[in-house]
């Protein structure tokens, strides 16, 4: 794809962000999701591999940040992977298509999620049993920076460096935010960048709303025999004025006022054009 | 995997870590096509000569138990069986929620290895007793907990968690007391009738069906016949045998593990909404973290030893 589609991708995937968290009249977590949807759309939309592989040799993607499902269920909308009516079940009673992931691989849900800091842990498996078994996939996931709290986190990246997975990336969707409030006051850590880079990754620091530098560190995390980490520094709430930098938004009911007031911000950013 | 009968009493007497390392490395040069994890605990879990042989199948996190499940989910997720093994204590409760989601949840087939349980670990203390993993894994949706008694049985209990597809826990304790001196069939959920009698039924798991039988011996001197069962399958239960017992005026259960949980709670629970049931004594750790020593002190301290546990039937059967 080229940056202008991706773009659109990018936007196509907040709208539907918003419209279902409106429609499903519940809480919904939207500053997490919103602040990785960036990231979603150039790995969608431009470096997975899936299309005419089969299942065991496709890329694989984990959203470690389970909260973020609603972006996830998004971009596989926009990929034709989720039906349009399987897509308004979102929140419905009995629905898979809940807060956190349930494994689906016939959707592209890899696994369930919702435990912070097990996702990348199963990735690094992943990425090993490729090693082992000699396939040629890649696995990706992204990790929020509240979740890196958790001491998981670490044990799965010690062990991604020490199994040699250069055909692993670990995203860290950094929007500095977490349940509690601004990480800094929480357990913030400024030096992710060099921290990743004493557990033996090769890593990138990047703006994670810009895409040709996602593109860029996503395209040269295929090189070096290193496992990848690409630091992207977000904003929560991406894209809608007033849920930028608002925690308030971490997990909120969208009204109808709010509601239209996104959408239209989502316009005059260029949707549809 | 093939046990020819000139082994059988070389696998019956060999202590679980020997057995569960012989096991697997046998099992891997038949069928070839699983992986064997360990937290760093890969020698002390017998498994040297299985890495040194097949590095390739083999995968150390090193200590890091949560990572461990994870990882094993990841190797687990194509369907190909993951042994994950560590102290039970360890696998089982440091990494709970991690066997919560990816064995529980998300069903995948690994298979929970929980080294030296119960008391086996004698003078390390009670941070490495396994008193608390029956009751934590067996309350996993679609869980399978096995605890087998000898040698010859993990041999056999490791090939059928191979072979069945799904999330297993396998609970080895301690001792190398021969159970089977004769070749038996093995299939899990079935448990196995060791001794016949009239007057009360014991039901064991684990190494502790070494004590259970010999208590059973010391009850029949005093003229208290004991039916002895093998409950190998925690989870699911059979319950055609517990069904079978309804009649016996005494039932008794033995584990070395806590009494709130384990195998005791499991059949009590079975038998709590039936009409017809039998009175049951739960013998296992009373409840309280029992103080280091050697193998005897402890199931001496527990009340675990078979003078104990026939005292402690006879006493109750006296009851009436």
């Amino acid at each position: 794809m080229t940056n202008k589609e991706l773009e659109k991708l990018a936007l196509a995937i907040r709208r539907r962000v918003i419209k279902m968290a409106y429609e499903c009249d519940g809480n919904v977590h939207l500053g997490g999701a919103l602040s990785m949807v960036d990231m979603l759309a150039v790995l969608y939309g431009d470096v997975l591999r899936g299309a005419g592989r089969p299942y065991e040799e496709r890329d694989k993607f984990v959203l470690s940040k389970g909260h973020g499902a609603l972006a996830l269920f998004a971009v596989l909308g926009e990929m034709g992977m989720i039906s349009e009516e399987r897509l308004r079940t979102y929140l419905a009673d009995g629905s898979n298509l809940c807060a956190h992931p349930v494994m689906e691989p016939e959707i592209g849900i890899e696994s369930s999620n919702g435990s912070l800091g097990q996702g990348i842990s199963m990735a690094v498996g992943m990425a090993l049993s490729a090693k082992r078994k000699k396939r040629d996939y890649r696995v990706y996931t992204i990790i929020g920076n509240g979740e890196s709290n958790e001491g998981l986190v670490w044990e799965a990246l010690a062990s991604a460096s020490q199994f040699k997975l250069d055909n692993f990336t670990v995203i860290l969707d950094d929007n500095k935010f977490q349940n509690d409030g601004a990480s800094e006051n929480i357990m913030y850590d400024l030096n992710y960048k060099e921290r990743l880079r004493a557990f033996g990754f090769q890593v990138a620091e990047i703006d994670g709303h810009h895409i040709p530098q996602i593109q860029e560190a996503l395209k040269s995390a295929h090189a070096g025999q290193a496992p990848k980490a690409i630091v992207a520094n977000t904003i929560k709430g991406y894209g809608i004025s007033f849920m930028e930098n608002d925690n308030g938004w971490h997990h909120r009911r969208l009204t109808q006022k709010n509601y239209e007031q996104a959408m239209k911000e989502l316009e005059e950013q260029g949707y549809g054009d | 995997m093939e046990i020819k009968k000139s082994e059988i009493t070389r696998w019956a007497a060999m202590g679980p870590r020997a057995a569960f390392g012989m096991a697997i490395l046998k099992l891997y040069e038949e069928e070839p096509d699983f992986f064997v994890m360990s937290a760093d605990l890969g020698s002390s879990s017998g498994l040297a000569r299985f890495y040194t042989k097949y590095p390739e199948a083999f995968v150390n996190v090193g200590i890091a138990e949560q990572n461990l499940i994870g990882v094993a989910a990841g190797l687990a997720k194509d369907g190909t069986p993951v042994f994950a093994t560590s102290f039970a204590p360890f696998i089982s409760m440091r990494a709970s929620e991690q066997i919560r989601m990816n064995m529980g949840y998300m069903s995948l087939n690994i298979k929970a290895v929980g080294l030296g349980s119960g008391l086996a670990m004698n003078t390390l203390g009670a941070s490495h007793f396994g008193l608390e993993d029956i009751a934590v894994m067996r309350t996993i949706p679609g869980m399978t907990v096995l605890c087998p008694a000898d040698g010859l049985q993990i041999a056999k209990c490791v090939e059928a968690s191979k072979h069945y597809d799904g999330p297993v826990y396998i609970r080895l304790s301690g001792g190398a007391d021969i159970i089977y001196g004769d070749d038996f069939d093995y299939e899990i959920g079935r448990s196995i009738v060791l001794k016949q009698g009239r007057d009360v039924a014991l039901i064991a798991a684990g190494s502790i069906v070494s004590q259970t039988l010999q208590a059973a011996h010391l009850l029949e001197e005093k003229g208290i016949t004991c039916k002895v069962v093998d409950m190998h399958t925690i989870k699911p239960l059979d319950k055609d045998t517990l069904d079978s017992l309804t009649e016996y005026k005494l039932v008794v259960t033995v584990e070395e593990h806590n009494i709130l949980g384990g195998l005791g709670s499991a059949v009590a629970e079975y038998y709590a909404h039936k009409k017809e049931r039998p009175r049951q004594l739960t013998l296992g750790v009373n409840d309280f973290y029992p103080h280091p020593g050697k193998y005897g002190y402890l199931l001496d301290e527990c009340g675990l030893t078979p003078e104990k546990i026939s005292e402690r039937v006879m006493e109750t059967y006296a009851e009436g």
